[in-house]
This record gives C-alpha cells, structure tokens and sequence, in this order.
C-alpha cells in the first residue's frame, strides 16, 4: 500500500489550532455569555457539551460507512483505514456521550438512565452494535479479508443507524427535551450561537482526532512494509 | 441465478433433513425459553404488551441458533472452496441461505407459537392467528435476511457463536419492535385489536432497505 | 507457440506480515504438467489457491487461461479443476448426491456424474455418506468432483495421497489425459518422471524454475536444507 502519511499529516498542525481556538471560544461562551435557562438551571449548559458531542458521534459512524463503502468500491486499502479509524474514534467518544448524557439525566430527571427515552435508547443500541466492530476485525486473520468484512460491517451498521433512531422514536414516548425547540418556538438567539460554534468545535476536534490517528497509524504501515522488505532481503542473503 | 439457488436451498433443505441439527435445536430452546418465561414470570395467563414481548424474545433466541448454523456445513467439509470455484452467483447464495433460514423458522413457529398459546398466553389463540401470521411472516423474512447477511460475515471468523448474537440483535432491534407492538394489539384481552398501519410498514421497509444492502454486499462476502 | 495456459510474473501473497509468496514467475503451456516442489510451509498450496482464484495475488501479475485473475475470476470458475487437501463434499450426502448437486450448479448432465462414478470405481460406495466412506474412497470421489467439469486446467495438491496403488492406478490415467496440469507432492523424483517442468519453492521465492530433466540432486535438496 503507497504511503499515505504525507497525505494524512497535511494541514493537520493548523486543523488542531483551529479546533482548540473554537472549543476554547465556545466553553467561554457557553459559561460567561448564555443565560440559565429557566426550569433547568445551570446544568442545562451540559447540552452544549453532550449534544454536539453526540451528533458528531453519529456523524462519525455514518461517515465510517462511506469510507467503507469506498473501499469496498475501490479496493484501496487506505479507505478502510479511514473508516476504521472514524468508527473507532466514534465509540470512543460514545462513550463519553453516554456519560455525559447520563449526568444531564441525574441532574434534570432525577435518574441516572430512563429507558423511555428513545434517543438514550437508540444511541445504546448503536453503541453496542459499533462496540463488536473491533473484536470482529481481529477475529479475522488475514487482513484483505479483514478489511473487506470490516467494510461491509461499517456499510450495514451505518444504514442501520438512521433506521434504528426512527424505529425507536415511533415506539416510545416523546420525553426527551426537544433539545432544537422550545414550546416557544425555538432557542433564543445566544443559545443557538452557542450551540453552533460548539457544534463547530466538536466538529473540528473529531477531525483532527482522526487525521492524527490516520497519520500514526500510515507511519505504522509503513514501518512494518520496510521490516518485511528487511526480513525478506535477509532470507534471500541466507538462500545464495 | 433462480436455478442455482434452488438447486443450492434443495441441498441446504437435503443437509437439514439427512442431519437434523438445525431445526430441533431451534425448536427445543424456543420451547426451553417459553418454560422459563412461565416460571420467571410467575404468571399462566399473559396478555396484551407483556404476552408479546415473551413470544418475540422466544423466537429472536430461536433465531439466533438458526443465523449461527447456516454457513457450518461449508465450513466444516471445506465446501466452501467448491461452492467458490464454481460458476455460481453470490446473490443465489444469499437467496438460498435466506429462503432456508425462512423455511426453519417458519417450521419452528409452527410448534413454538401453540406451545405459547398452551403456556403461557392468557387470551384464546385462535381469532389471533390471521393477524398473526402476517405479522410473523414479515418479521421472518426481516430475520433470514440480516441472519444471512450475519451469518457469512460471521462464519470466516473464529469467534462465530460470539459475533452473531452481538451482531444479528441490535440489527435485529426495528424488526422486534414492530413485531412486537404489532402482536401486543393483536393479544388483548378483548379480542385482537386492529394492528397500526406503521408497524407492518416498517417491517416491510426494513425488509427492502437490508434486502437491498445484503444484495449490494454479498459479492464481497463471500471472495477472497 | 501455443497460448499459455498460465502465466505469472512477479506474483505476491501476504500473510499478515509474513510473505507466503514473492516474487513467483513462470508460465505452463497447453498440455504441459508443472511439478510444484518444496518443503512444507513453502507456498505450494498457497500457489494453487492463487491458480484457481480462491486467493487474490497482492501484487504481481497473474494469467490463467487468458485470463486476468483478480478481476476476470468469474471467467475461470468451472474451468479449474482442484483436488486439494479437503475433499471438498458434504459429508452428510453422499456422493452420488455431492455429484449431482455440483453437476447441476455447474451445468454439468448426470450421465457424466454416473460415467465418473464408475471410472474412480466406487459405484458400490456411491450411494453411502461420504462420512462413512475410508479416506482412500474419500480421494478418489474428491477426484470425480474435480473431473466433473473436463477442465482444461487440472490443479493438483497431492493427489495420490491416502490412495492404495489400486487407487492410484485407476486415477493416473483420469488425471493425466492431456490436460494442462499443475501438480504438488512430496516425492519428487516420482512427480518429475511425470512433468514438463518444475518451480522449486522456499519460503515463499522461486529456488529454481527449469524443465523438468534439467533438474539436478543438489537443487531439490536445497529445497528442503
């Protein structure tokens, strides 16, 4: 496989001050401009933190299935580290979404999880559909093979992710907080603001999260092709 | 392509038939699970939400053994070299596994839904079963659809039992919510109520969505 | 010159980090039989599987039949015969019912599958599951799966392995009718007295590519050093 490392590394210094300017931006504005909101106080300013942080989540496991659909079209290998490592990020950060999304539920409903929730819910089942990516990746030797699977895994998963969110919405009840309107019609200007710039924020850090890891991980590749020319050549030395 | 998976689901049907190993299990953890079901929740006579979420766990486990067997007599006789090297097309493949894994649980419901009306359902079988045939039906072909596609994925790794209940039950989530709330109206207490137009059309839409994946994708499944 | 049935140059396969096959160039000539030798672990199983397009080559080019393999794979399906290390039958039917099931996937009449049934000679045991039947039957019913299709291209990995001379007896002149063939073993003297030409493999490279009467003592031994 050509080595992507330059490719990958590109830009990425200025993509990392890009995304800390705006994450720094928006916590200031988040804890200095916005105002409390009315019933939930000051817990409220979670949502600034736990939202973005879960639509990009998604973003990030939908996204993992485009690449993988592109590797799958393409055969190039670099595709599949792409989705790989955009899947990978993207539990990761699950977590943290369920973690802080579990501290809102505490704070403004008094539990720590609620199953009538049917977006907590349907985020749970993403997470542990996504969470079996990685042990079915290394349950499967050869790495072509490893690849191709893991790709079809990221198409089906990523299609699902969509279907699973509308499924569970039309069973259940609707008590989550319309999070994007209010009963008065929608946010108040600073908190929409608000919301976008960390929108942005998250945004920019998932990218620059999965450039880093993409270009480590080319480094690494192509590490291991210069040993297995070095062993190869060794061989041949022994064979003469 | 019809010929070859017609010929590759008669072998499939053959295999079940000569060997026996795929539908009995199915059947006897259905029948397992409902036992425990009777036992855990303390009751003879369920209705309505609760009798129906007992009857689709059952199946969705019954399920499970029948997603995880469908690609072992392949592997274990290294038939899968020769179903590769011949002229056949993955699609047949996947309609073939697909209308087997249909055809088992058919079977299985065929034995595990009395035994649920006997055990544990607390209103009388009988006016359900029209509506309930339908409701099944559309949630079986959901099922032998992701099972197939599940299952090929599964098999080439060394961690098959493992992977296809991780793998086939969240994907499989949709399809036991319709199903359910589907079957929850049909086993009230007063009779079958009328089931909501969206439940059948979203087993009817999840069904064409993963159709049309599992169409996309076997090709690469099933290479090297 | 008559086409080349097969033609590789430069042909590759990894596994993991490990190569399992580098740098393999030869090329087989209608009618010719290409003996395969090496020690176990070499690659000559792997370059079988490459041959009849179960494994993709990494890298390399890789021609059978005119073909270009990965891409044309689909054009050499049913063209390739394997007889490989696993039977490749179900072991729940029996063979007359393996046959059959491969005869009709490949378009094949069953007069053929009664007609191979009797050249390997195990009509008496054709209609018993394959499970119950003793290696030796095991290999000769494996073979009549391999002939079905009369391919012009006969991949060998140890055929005679399991067989008793009897066995062996009846499937040499089955498996050498003038086809193209490719063929592995572990006795190479008895296997060069049969081919054209023969490919050294160790670990993974080409120790020697040469017609098969240009091959001395010394290179088959340094094959297994």
């Amino acid at each position: 496989m050509t080595d992507k490392t330059q490719v990958h590394g590109r830009g990425l210094r200025r993509l990392a001050f890009a995304a800390t300017i705006t994450l720094i931006g928006a916590f200031a504005m988040v804890f200095f401009w916005t105002p409390n909101e009315a019933d939930q106080g000051f817990i409220q300013k979670i949502f600034y933190l736990h939202v973005p942080l879960a639509i990009v989540t998604l973003g990030g496991f939908v996204a993992g299935g485009i690449f993988g659909f592109m590797q799958l079209r393409t055969g190039k290998r670099v595709w599949d580290l792409r989705s790989y490592v955009a899947i990978h990020l993207s539990l990761m950060l699950a977590v943290a979404v369920l973690i802080t999304g579990a501290i809102w539920a505490k704070a403004s409903w008094g539990h720590w999880w609620v199953w009538d929730e049917p977006v907590l819910v349907s985020f749970l089942v993403v997470f542990l559909l996504y969470a079996c990516y990685q042990p079915l990746r290394f349950a499967i030797e050869d790495p072509e093979r490893q690849a191709r699977y893991a790709a079809v895994f990221a198409v089906v998963a990523g299609a699902f992710v969509p279907i699973n969110f509308a499924a569970v919405r039309l069973a259940q009840a609707y008590t989550h907080p319309r999070t994007l309107g209010t009963t008065t019609g929608g946010m108040p200007g600073s908190m929409m603001l608000t919301f976008l710039i960390s929108m942005l924020g998250m945004t920019l850090l998932f990218m620059t999260l999965w450039k880093f890891e993409l270009t480590s991980k080319s480094a690494r590749m192509r590490l291991s092709s210069i040993r297995r020319r070095i062993a190869r050549e060794t061989t041949t030395e022994q064979a003469a | 392509m019809i010929g070859q998976a017609i010929t590759l689901l008669r072998k499939d049907l053959l295999l079940e038939f000569r060997d026996r190993e795929s539908v009995p299990a199915m059947a006897l953890l259905a029948a397992a699970t409902l036992v425990v079901f009777h036992f855990a929740l303390g009751q003879r006579s369920i209705s309505g939400e609760l009798a129906s979420g007992a009857l689709w766990v059952t199946l969705l486990f019954a399920s499970m053994l029948g997603i995880s067997r469908l690609f072992v007599a392949e592997q274990e006789d290294g038939g899968f070299d020769a179903v590769l090297l011949a002229p056949v097309e993955r699609t047949a493949i996947l309609l073939a596994k697909a209308t087997a894994l249909l055809i088992f649980l058919i079977i299985v419901e065929l034995i595990a839904v009395p035994m649920f009306g006997v055990l544990l359902l607390g209103v009388p079988l009988g006016p359900a079963i029209p509506s309930l045939i339908g409701v099944l039906l559309l949630a079986d072909i959901c099922i032998a659809i992701v099972g197939a596609l599940v299952s090929a994925l599964a098999i080439q790794t060394r961690i098959r039992e493992l992977l296809v209940p991780i793998l086939a039950l969240p994907l499989l989530l949709p399809v036991l919510i319709a199903g359910s709330r589907a079957s929850g109206q049909i086993f009230q207490p007063g009779g079958p109520a009328a089931v909501a137009g969206r439940w059948p059309l979203m087993l009817a839409l999840y069904g064409v969505v993963f159709g049309l994946l599992a169409f996309a994708l076997y090709d690469y499944l099933l290479d090297d | 010159m008559a086409a080349n049935i097969i033609e590789l140059e430069g042909a590759e396969r990894r596994y993991g980090e490990r190569d399992a096959l580098y740098g393999i160039s030869f090329a087989v000539s209608e009618g010719e039989t290409l003996a395969v030798l090496g020690a176990n672990g070499a690659g000559k199983t792997t370059l079988l599987r490459m041959l009849c397009g179960l494994l993709r080559p990494h890298a390399g080019r890789v021609e059978v039949l005119g073909h270009k393999l990965p891409r044309e794979a689909w054009a050499i399906r049913g063209k390739v015969g394997l007889l490989g290390h696993t039977p490749m039958l179900y072991s729940s039917l029996t063979v007359r019912e393996n046959l059959q099931h491969q005869a009709r996937l490949n378009r094949v009449t069953s007069e053929r599958v009664d007609q191979l049934i009797d050249s390997v000679g195990i009509a008496d045991r054709a209609d018993e599951p394959v499970r119950n039947l003793s290696r030796g039957t095991v290999q000769r019913a494996s073979a009549a799966r391999a002939l079905l299709c009369d391919p012009p291209l006969l991949l060998l990995d140890e055929p005679y392995a399991n067989l008793d001379p009897g066995g062996s007896a009846l499937l040499e002149p089955l498996l050498n009718a003038g086809r193209t063939r490719v063929i592995t073993g572990h006795d190479p003297r008895a296997l060069l007295a049969t081919a054209d030409s023969a490919i050294g493999l160790r670990s993974a490279q080409s120790s020697f590519v040469a017609p098969a009467d240009e091959v001395s003592e010394e290179m088959i031994e340094a094959l297994y050093r």
